[in-house]
Order: structure tokens, then sequence, then C-alpha cells
């Protein structure tokens, strides 16, 4: 029993979550699925593609309420999540800016937004719209989305997929600067296991469909001291305790 | 005339001669639409004059009925009596039928029940819906309207079941992750997705709608342009006829051009246009 008021890390305690076909074939895609996140901590789910990594997120938030199984987010204090989905899923017919304030509380709509903007680099876009951006800025309009929420939870999937890699390394930095400066329990899909390292304090490695969680990794060291010579070190550790994922 | 040189032009001619084909540009097919006119009206008239006769006045003659009929006031009374009866019509069809349109659209069990009901309804002949709606509530303004409007919501329905199917389910997800309320829903995330859908219904709801109700009053009401329109049948006076008509049908695309255009235009602003 956790005391009132206190902040309860995010735990995930999935038994069975099967899909079935109009066809009648089912695929079971996690099972016995389990893990906490700390409060303010920023953990990262890898994976194999297909293994089930979405279907997580969509559970958790409420999407997918067809599963067997638990799950708890934080309370207490503001309770609300945040998403940045696979894709930036902006309203087309919507200005980048009024896409952030229409995701904000009633509350919230007309807080300062400025700072945000500035930081994401996305201060001379605010009026354009979606389909005048590029998928990096879409990206970045969509991470803008999220933290302007200041949620309890973040949950992301894989927010730098098809991005060229010194486009997702730039939003990567971004990422870290936003979330820096309030640290937020976070939860992020990737099947990019140097992106998670350079992140994360801890990973949460999965097994092949249907998923299940194979191990912990934890990276303690703080994220400004992970310079190249040290990632390359903590991928080899990883490849050692990890031996044949990813 | 002969073009002049472009080397011994003064500097600014060239943007002032942009300018200026812009503007002929703009102006070509307003002028088409006026020689088209023109040609029709021009065809009436020699037609008229080869056919003299009461029924079949020239274009002059119509024009004098139009504007004796807008000195003393009645095609105006007329003609809003008319047009506000559309309006209403127009309302509660697009209402109606969006909201049982989306709901079909969205829940596949209750549109399998309901096809039968939307295709007999479908095939319902505006007159019989018309007759019976006198029938049963009377020869009153709330039977008018609704007798249109029931002619016309089985389109509309339709055509945003169409939309609802169109619908991406990843806004909604959105929208319920970021706990959007039930109006910020409608307004920013239903409504524009079904905009195209909307349009598309509304368009051939107005040109279906004024046809129907100028034949509810005839049936059933003492004024607009269809009761009117009976009154001249009975004294036999087709300059009248074609007179209020005339009238009517400008008004009608008057609305289509200040209206229904710029109205589309501003809900497709976020499209990207073609530079
Ligand atoms: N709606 C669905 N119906 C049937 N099967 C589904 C459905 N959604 C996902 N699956 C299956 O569940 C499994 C897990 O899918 P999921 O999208 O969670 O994978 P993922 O780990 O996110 O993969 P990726 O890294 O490619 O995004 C896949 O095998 C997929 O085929
Ligand atoms: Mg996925």
């Amino acid at each position: 029993m956790q005391p009132v008021g206190a902040v309860v890390p995010l735990r995930v305690d999935i038994a069975e979550k099967t899909f079935r076909s109009a066809q009648g074939v089912s695929i079971t895609a996690l099972q016995d699925l389990s893990f906490e996140v700390r409060q303010g901590e920023f953990a990262c789910l890898l994976g194999p593609s297909g293994c089930g990594k979405t279907t997580t997120l969509r559970i958790l938030l409420g999407l997918d309420k067809d599963f067997s199984g638990s799950f708890q987010l934080p309370e207490g204090g503001s309770n609300r999540i945040a998403a940045v989905f696979q894709e930036p899923i902006l309203l087309p017919w919507r200005t980048v800016e009024q896409n952030v304030r229409l995701a904000l509380p009633k509350g919230l709509r007309t807080k300062n937004l400025d700072g945000l903007f500035d930081t994401l680099g996305l201060a001379g876009m605010r009026s354009l719209y979606p389909a005048e951006l590029s998928l990096g800025l879409a990206r970045r309009a969509a991470l803008a989305r999220a933290f302007a929420n200041e949620p309890a939870v973040l949950l992301l999937d894989e927010p730098f997929a098809s991005l060229d890699e010194r486009t997702a390394e730039r939003l990567r930095h971004l990422l870290l600067t936003v979330w820096s400066a309030r640290p937020t329990t976070a939860l992020m899909v990737t099947h990019n296991l140097r992106e998670a390292l350079m992140l994360s304090d801890r990973i949460i490695v999965l097994a092949q469909r249907p998923a299940h969680v194979l191990g912990m990794f934890d990276v303690r060291l703080p994220r400004h001291y992970r310079n190249p010579q040290v990632m390359s070190d903590l991928l080899r550790s990883f490849h050692q305790k990890f031996p044949g994922v990813v | 005339m002969s073009a002049p040189d472009p080397g011994d032009r003064p500097p600014g001619a060239a943007a002032e001669t942009a300018s200026q084909s812009r503007l002929t540009t703009a102006l070509t097919p307003v002028l088409t639409v006026a020689v088209s006119l023109l040609g029709l009206c021009l065809l009436w008239g020699f037609a008229a004059n080869a056919w003299p006769g009461r029924a079949f006045p020239g274009p002059g003659q119509v024009w004098q009925v139009l504007r004796a009929e807008a000195a003393n006031g009645d095609l105006f009374y007329h003609l809003g009596a008319t047009l506000g009866r559309v309006a209403a019509a127009y309302v509660v069809a697009m209402v109606v039928g969006s909201v049982i349109g989306v709901l079909l659209g969205s829940h596949r069990s209750a549109d399998r029940f309901f096809s039968p009901w939307l295709i007999l309804f479908l095939n319902i002949p505006a007159l019989v819906v018309i007759v019976l709606a006198y029938i049963w509530f009377g020869l009153n303004e709330a039977a008018a309207i609704g007798a249109v409007a029931v002619n016309k919501i089985p389109n509309v329905v339709v055509t945003m079941r169409e939309g609802a199917r169109a619908l991406d389910p990843s806004y909604a997800e959105m929208a319920a992750v970021y706990r959007f309320g039930l109006l910020d829903r409608v307004r920013h995330v239903l409504l524009p997705q079904l905009q195209p859908y909307l349009a598309a219904a509304s368009r051939s709801g107005i040109a279906l709608i004024w046809k129907i109700v100028l034949v509810v009053e005839l049936l059933g009401r003492s004024n607009g342009v269809g009761f009117q329109i009976y009154l001249y049948f009975q004294l036999f006076d087709v300059a009248a006829i074609l007179a209020y008509t005339l009238a009517f049908v400008a008004v009608m695309l008057v609305i289509e051009l200040l209206l229904v255009q710029p109205g589309e235009r501003h809900a497709t602003r976020w499209r990207r246009r073609p530079a």
C-alpha cells in the first residue's frame, strides 16, 4: 500500500495480449511482460521489430483494452500522459501552434510556449501547417506537443524512425535538452541500441514475440559523460550481457 | 497597333504589363460567361419574335414583369419566403443527415440493420413525402420544411456515411491520449476530416432542396416562389412565371458564388496548393 499522495512509478504486469484476425488466426504479441520504470527515470524498451513494443505502448495509453493483466501509471500531481507516436500524427488542418495548444488541458491552453518552441527550433514555424513541414520538423512539433503538456509520464514510440542519421542525432539531443529541463518518467520504444544507450537510465530488453523481458541494462553514468569512447565500452558490456540481441 | 519593341521599354513597364495580363486572365472567364448569357438572351429574343404569343414572351417582356414585381415588393416578399424555407430545410437536413450518417459509418452492425431503411427512403418520391407530411401534420410551415428535409436526409446520410468510413483512426487515438473534450473532437478532429463530404452533400443538397421547396409551396403554402408560379400558371401568365424563375435562379447562383465557394476555400486553406 502506497502512502497517500506518493508518486507511484510506472508498473506494467501484462499476462497476455493476443490478436485474433478475422480469418481466425491468432497471434500472441505479449506474454508475461512485467517491468517497472522508476520516478523520473528515462527507460527504453529495446526489442526486435515486430516483437510487440507498439502493442505495449498502446495498452499503456488506454487505446487497447483487450488484454489480460494490469498496469499502473503514476498518480498524484499531473496525472496526464503524453505520447509521441511512431508517426507524428499532427492535425493537418491546424497550424503547428494550434496542434500543440489543442492537446493542452484547458488550464494550460494560453501558457507561454516561447521557450519550448525556441529550444526545439520551431520558433519561426508556429503558424505553418503540418504539410509544410519536413518529417524532422513534424517530429519536433510532436515532441513540443508532448512536453508542453507537462505530463506525469511520457511514452515515445520510435520518435526518430525513418529520419536520416544526422537529423535523428540532432533530435536526440533536442529531446535530451527538453527532457532535462523537466525530467519526467519516460518510456521510449526503440530498436536502436546506440540510441537507447545514449538516452536512457535503464534499458528493458525484450525477447522476440511474444514479448517478455529478457533482462535490464542499467546505464548509471550521467549523460554528459557518454562520449564516443564510453559509448563503445557500454556497447561492449551490453553485448556481453545480452549476446545475440540486436 | 504594333507591339512596342521590348528593348526601348522604360523600367517598370514589364511589371505593369504583367499585372495587366493577370487582370485579363482574371476577367476572361467572367467575360466568357457574360457573352454566353447574352447569346442565350439574343437567341431567346429571336425565337420569341419568330413565334410571338402569350405563351412565349421575349426577354423584354419578362424584364418588364420583373421590374414591376420588384417595384411593388412582391418579388422580394416571395423570394424571401422561399429562401427562408430553403435555408431551414438545408440546416435540418445537413444536421440530421450528418449525425445519422456518421453514426452508421462508425457502427457496422447498426449500418447493416438500417441500410434497408435507407434504401427505402432514398426511393420514396418527393411528392409522396410532401403529400403525407401535409396530411399527417397539417398545412403548416413545420410540415413543409420537414417534408423537404426528409427528402434530402437520405442523400446526406449516404454521403456522410462514406465520410465516416474514411475517418483516420489515428487522429481519434491522438485525441483520446491528449484527452480532447467532446466539442474539440467534433470541431478539430471530426469536422475537418468530413469537410469534403460535407461540401459534396451541401452542393447537391442546395440544388435538390430549392427545387423541392417550390413543389411544397405549390401544394400547401400561400407565399413563396412556388406559390406565385402556381398562381401565374392558373392565370396562364408565362412572363411572370419566367420572371420568378430567373430571379430565383439568380439568387441561388449568387449564394453559390458568395457563400459556398469562399466557405470551401476557407475550409481547405491548409491543403498545400500548387505554387
Ligand atoms: N491490429 C493487429 N492485428 C493483428 N496483429 C497485430 C495487430 N497489431 C499488431 N499485430 C501483431 O503483433 C505483433 C507486434 O506488433 P507491434 O506493432 O507491437 O510490433 P513492434 O515491436 O512495435 O514492431 P516495430 O518495431 O516494427 O514497430 C506483430 O507481429 C504484429 O503483426
Ligand atoms: Mg512499433
